[in-house]
């Protein structure tokens, strides 16, 4: 058959140009490119047209000037300061609503993911049924619902007042705090003070060990110096630190702090920390939504890490605190690292929702700022803007600490 | 004789699980669990003590069936309710084929399914409007039994068509594709009867309640999962130009919160369209729900792929496979397997961000909720409705979690 193979050969050596996958590949993505420029061109052309409807000029002068508006909570503004002004109250209570959130959110739901692994029958079955009820309805509901309940608390005058410090009423949640006392410095010096000697321990400590046993190891497999310190820190730093602190308690004439209590003056609650009613019904809404998906995280993650490990420490003769400490937990981080990521993420990004409560957050001032000028493309802009800063520092900062102990796991 | 001697001595351990037994094991096993369930056992009587109390006696829950109807259409006119359970009946017909044709996983969902519609058949939670008064009042007699039961032909009318065509369908492998193609088609076929033609159609804005949520997710999950899985294909991707494209819109949009699409659809949507170009309210949300879950769903679909072992890629390209065919009969059927839990996951949370198109004014399940609540002879009655809002999201959201669990176990994900 030589004309055969003949023609195979021509084939495979003449292929058209549009049966060349070289060619295809190429030829599509330029087409898939001028797609994309031109349905950019056509939304561009649109919004110019838009624009020019709605007589609004496209340019970023309104955020200087005076914006007009009050925002019941943040950080010090006045309604005579800039929209930019404005939007940045707008950012710090985003961020305040997300970083405290994440807190709670965190030590709530590894409190219920471990119960959920609990040997005890009626604690499991609760967290799971917290887990499944909390994780199954939407989170705005849940706002909603809180923030009636937080309206609906009884008056200032019929406050209902838990142990004398924590108190409920309309205004909203008031919580005791430590204040400072002028004594405070003097203990702050102390607290400098343990500081520096905690150092000088570790280092004594370190040098100590180094030379204590430089004619025992071999020299090249003698440990770095470094990590001597790190020995040491892990041993010394933390008790010497404390000592000197709890010490410094004592040597002060009157204590560092004393507690605020929030008190009943005239009409209203002053003193301690305050929560608005809108500000607790989102971080109540937030935490126990995000919690219950972090339990399900921090089960799933402790659960992932392989029976047999257990089984093996505790046959080499650990302690069942020790298995947990030493053998479970270390494995079970990485894996619960990148999900937790996601979920704090989650949180931030589910703040948004304080929209439609009225806590002034980003979306709210955005929204507010946009039915005063009418600049929705810039403020859109700024507002998608400041979420995806928000998301990859994040995400950044997780990645690095994830970074960090799957090294630490792998070296050890 | 010293054999039977051995035999004799060992005994069985004792294995009788009686209840006493089983309380010293999971509840009394060590002081610290003792001291756990006392606690617990406190705290589980004050919350039943509580909840009891209020759901028996201070609870007002005249509020739920006086607006079941607008909670569960909105304002939807009921002349045309007939549309919604024409929709009803269809899904019921393709469900019993299915359930007939397949048996086996699909026939138990289904079952679970008619099983529900039975239950709902029989909660005699209808009600006769009391036309003097504002509210409605339920009177358990012989006739409100009867009243249920008309109201309710529809709904009987679908399970008996369901149980038929489980019948009709058994054990015919033929109709197999046309089952399919029935499903395929269901979602378009359902939007044209929903809204109707000429003068009887009944436009989006009309659309509300359970309903609208019920459209809203259905359509978004139909829609969001192929784009998803073009997204994630279009990430991995050897082509530079469509990689980064993928990489830049999944990027961005899980970086940001939904409502801010939904907000942007609501509000900068007719600034980028031309002149006198209007697009459906509706539309619009299901447009950014869309938009929004695909990116989630991409990166599902990506921990899929990934999952699969690039032989198989090889293999299918060995066999001179096509790089569609490749994907479409080699991998993605082992990816999607693989994150099952992870796509329904996805589901259930585009099942939940549908109430977000509360806050841009639709009136889905949780819109409507509210503007009962803002109606004055309804004011306080909040913990009633949102109570019973969060029940039926909490059902659905269930359903579909335990029902990803069969699905896997089904499949033997993990297990071969």
């Amino acid at each position: 058959m030589p004309h055969a193979s003949n023609t195979m050969a021509q084939n495979s050596t003449n292929i058209p140009f549009y049966r060349d996958i070289r060619f295809l590949k190429v030829f599509f993505q330029i087409l898939f490119l001028i797609g994309l420029i031109l349905l950019a061109g056509f939304l561009y052309s649109n919004m110019l047209h838009g624009l020019r409807r709605q007589n609004l000029p496209l340019d970023l002068s309104f955020l200087s000037s005076e914006a007009g508006f009050g925002i019941s909570e943040g950080i010090d503004y006045d309604p005579s300061d800039s929209y930019l002004k404005a939007f940045w109250v707008g950012v710090v209570n985003t961020v305040k609503i997300s970083i405290i959130g994440i807190i709670f959110a965190t030590v709530f739901g590894f409190i219920f993911g471990i119960a959920r692994l609990s040997s005890n029958w009626l604690i499991r079955n609760i967290a799971a049924i917290y887990v499944e009820i909390f994780r199954n309805i939407p989170l705005l509901l849940q706002i909603f619902f809180w923030a009636a309940l937080t309206r609906a608390l009884p008056m200032v005058t019929n406050s209902i007042t838990i142990s004398d410090s924590i108190v409920l009423n309309v205004r909203g949640i008031y919580l005791p705090t430590l204040e400072r006392t002028p004594e405070f410095n003097t203990w702050l010096s102390y607290l400098f003070a343990g500081i520096i000697l905690a150092i000088i321990v570790v280092f004594v400590l370190a040098a100590f060990r180094r030379f204590g046993r430089f004619s025992e190891v071999h020299h090249t497999d003698r440990p770095s110096f470094i990590s001597d310190i790190i020995f040491g820190a892990k041993w010394a730093a933390a008790p010497t630190f404390l000592i000197v602190a709890i010490a410094g308690l004592f040597l002060t004439s009157e204590p560092p702090f004393v507690v605020n209590r929030p008190e009943l003056q005239g009409f209203n609650y002053v003193g301690g920390m305050n929560f608005t009613p809108e500000f607790s019904a989102l971080l109540i809404g937030l935490t126990v939504y995000t919690s219950a998906f972090i339990a399900e995280v921090v089960r799933s993650g402790i659960q992932a890490v392989v029976k047999g490990q257990r089984e093996a420490a505790r046959a080499v003769g650990l302690k069942e605190s020790q298995v947990l400490r030493l053998i479970v937990i270390p494995q079970s981080i990485p894996i619960i690292v990148p999900p937790l990521t996601s979920q704090y993420l989650n949180l931030a990004k589910n703040s948004s929702l304080a929209t439609a409560i009225g806590y002034p957050e980003l979306l709210h001032i955005g929204h507010t700022m946009m039915n005063q000028t009418g600049q929705s493309i810039p403020i859109f802009g700024m507002i998608m803007a400041s979420y995806l800063i928000m998301s990859l520092t994040t995400s950044a900062f997780m990645n690095w600490y994830n970074y960090r102990i799957t090294r630490i796991g792998r070296s050890s | 004789m010293e054999n039977i001697a051995i035999t004799q001595e060992v005994k069985p351990p004792n294995t009788s699980k009686g209840p006493v037994k089983w309380l010293q094991d999971n509840l009394f096993n060590t002081w610290y669990n003792t001291i756990l369930t006392c606690l617990a056992l406190v705290f589980l009587f004050f919350v039943f003590k509580g909840g009891l109390t209020w759901i028996f006696t201070q609870a007002e829950w005249e509020v739920i069936p006086a607006n079941l109807q607008i909670l569960m259409i909105g304002p939807y006119p009921i002349e045309q309710a007939w549309r919604i359970w024409i929709v009803l009946c269809t899904l019921f017909v393709l469900l019993g084929l299915s359930a007939g044709v397949w048996k086996g996983l699909v026939l138990r969902i289904s079952a679970a399914i008619a099983i529900f519609g039975l239950i709902l058949l029989l909660i005699p939670l209808d009600v006769v409007k009391n036309s003097e008064a504002e509210y409605a009042v339920l009177e358990f007699n012989f006739n409100i039994i009867y009243l249920i039961f008309l109201k309710r032909t529809w709904l009987l009318g679908g399970l008996v068509l369901f149980i038929v065509t489980f019948f009709l369908g058994r054990d015919k492998n033929v109709l197999k594709r046309w089952v399919i193609g029935g499903w395929v088609l269901s979602l378009p076929y359902t939007m044209m009867v929903l809204h109707g033609f000429g003068e009887n159609s009944v436009s989006t804005t009309h659309w509300g309640g359970l309903f609208l949520t019920l459209v809203l997710a259905a359509a978004g999950i139909t829609m969001c999962f192929p784009l998803g899985v073009l997204l994630a294909l279009g990430r991995r991707s050897q082509l530079p130009a469509i990689k980064w494209v993928s990489t830049i819109y999944i990027e961005t949009i899980r970086g940001v919160p939904l409502i801010t699409l939904l907000i942007m659809g609501s509000v900068l949507f007719p600034i980028f369209m031309p002149g006198d170009f209007q697009l459906d309210k509706v539309l619009r949300a299901e447009l950014a729900l869309i938009l929004f879950s695909a990116a989630y769903m991409a990166e599902n679909v990506r921990g899929g792929l990934q999952a699969v072992p690039q032989g198989q890629v090889e293999a299918a390209q060995a066999v001179g496979l096509t790089y569609p065919k490749t994907m479409l009969f080699i991998v993605l059927p082992q990816a999607l397997r693989a994150v099952i839990p992870a796509i329904v996951g996805q589901f259930i949370s585009l099942f939940k961000d549908t109430s977000l198109v509360t806050i841009i004014g639709l009136l889905d399940l949780l819109g409507i909720a509210r503007s009962v609540l803002a109606n004055p002879t309804w004011q306080g009655r909040y913990i009633e409705v949102y109570l019973f809002v969060a029940a039926i999201y909490f059902v659905f959201c269930y359903a579909m979690s335990y029902v990803s669990q069969k699905i896997e176990a089904d499949l033997g994900v993990g297990k071969h």
